[in-house]
């Protein structure tokens, strides 16, 4: 359970830049690949214990699932993996062992007022 | 108002982790550290990894664990120096920890350092520790599908290691099938088996592990290409953090 760990680098991260801006946090956005060894339930409900007591509390952490991109060396393209657990090319079936997504985690904008 | 970030979480950490990257190749140590769940012979293969390589190298361990000392205790049999990481709570270790705990600690007077992680599959997959390979054990105890359950740590991995090959005969351990979860998950994932007690594997192992460090050394001697140096310490771009991965 290493996600109130993740979930409190988050709000420290929003939290400074919130400073730096001398603004308030409504929203923290965050893109999650399927790699990042992460599980978004248990970080929703760890955001919320992380926030509490500090600048970001009451504020919304919202995840968006970025999906597993790996090349694949038969058809040359990147395509879109449909699972963690078979990480194969699904046109060609082939072996994807070239991942170039799907181990994001990142707060990618936040949403703030004055 | 929206203000974009674009951020890693674990930025930090992967800063830390490139920093450790290049200080291990300053100081000329070749770092493996190791993951898998609790009980699948972590230890156990590292104290014989240990016994096995110090006629030849300088070897040392760190070793992270919940609450007790008694793997320290077990690796100091070897009489490799050994450093335990009591991590209270956390159930991995990251990179502020392995810095930590090697101050003072004289890395170039080092072949090998070894870094056993928290015994758990989940939590130490989200953490570069500045590693040069990462190993990830699975033993035949714990069945065939481990690596379909936990696909992170296992595609974070540079090799996967199958312990207590001698218990395979014992419960009908399936090696096709565990090959086969193993590289669906990370396909062409280095895998081999050994058993700890037996002594099984254990060779090859060690091959395996010479040639990754003689690899290693010849990648630094020509032009130093050292991505870390060019990367502002704050930037947060990490260029060489996440390197235990293949590429």
């Amino acid at each position: 359970m290493h996600e109130l760990s993740i979930a409190s680098s988050i709000v420290d991260m929003a939290w400074e830049e919130a400073d730096r801006r001398g603004v308030r946090v409504n929203t923290v956005y965050l893109e999650l690949g399927p790699l990042a060894g992460v599980v978004r339930e248990a970080l929703l409900s760890a955001y919320e214990l992380a926030a509490a007591g500090t600048a970001l509390e009451g504020s919304r952490l919202v995840v968006t699932d970025v999906p597993i991109v790996a090349f694949c060396p038969v058809c040359r393209e990147k395509r879109s993996i449909r699972s963690a657990q078979r990480l194969c090319c699904p046109e060609c079936h082939t072996p994807t062992p070239e991942v170039v997504q799907g181990a994001d985690l990142r707060v990618t904008a936040l949403e703030v007022e004055q | 108002m929206k203000v974009e970030l674009g951020q890693k979480v674990l930025r930090r950490n992967d800063v830390l982790a490139g920093e450790l990257r290049a200080e291990f190749r300053k100081a000329g140590v070749f770092v493996v550290s190791l993951v898998s769940s609790p009980g699948s012979g972590k230890t156990a293969f590292l104290e014989k990894t240990l016994t096995l390589l110090q006629p030849r190298y300088r070897v040392a361990a760190l070793v992270g664990d919940l609450a007790t000392e008694n793997d320290a205790a077990r690796l100091a049999r070897s009489n490799a120096p050994v450093r335990q990481i009591v991590t209270g709570t956390v159930c991995h270790l990251d990179a502020g920890m392995v810095r930590g705990s090697l101050q003072d600690w004289n890395l170039a007077g080092l072949d090998f350092l070894f870094i056993e992680n928290v015994g758990n599959l989940v939590c130490p997959a989200s953490y570069d520790l500045g590693e040069n390979l990462r190993l990830v054990l699975m033993s035949v105890t714990e069945g065939e599908d481990k690596p379909l359950k936990y696909p992170p740590i296992f595609h974070g991995a540079g090799l996967a290691v199958i312990t207590k090959a001698d218990l395979a005969e014992a419960v009908e351990f399936a090696w096709d099938a565990a090959l086969g979860n193993i590289h669906a998950v990370h396909p062409g994932l280095p895998a081999m088996r050994v058993s700890a007690r037996t002594g099984y594997g254990m060779e090859e192992w060690l091959r395996y592990l010479a040639a990754a460090r003689e690899e290693w050394d010849a990648s630094s001697a020509p032009a130093i290409r050292d991505p870390v140096a060019t990367v502002p310490a704050n930037s947060g771009a990490g260029a060489e953090t996440g390197t235990f991965r293949r590429r």
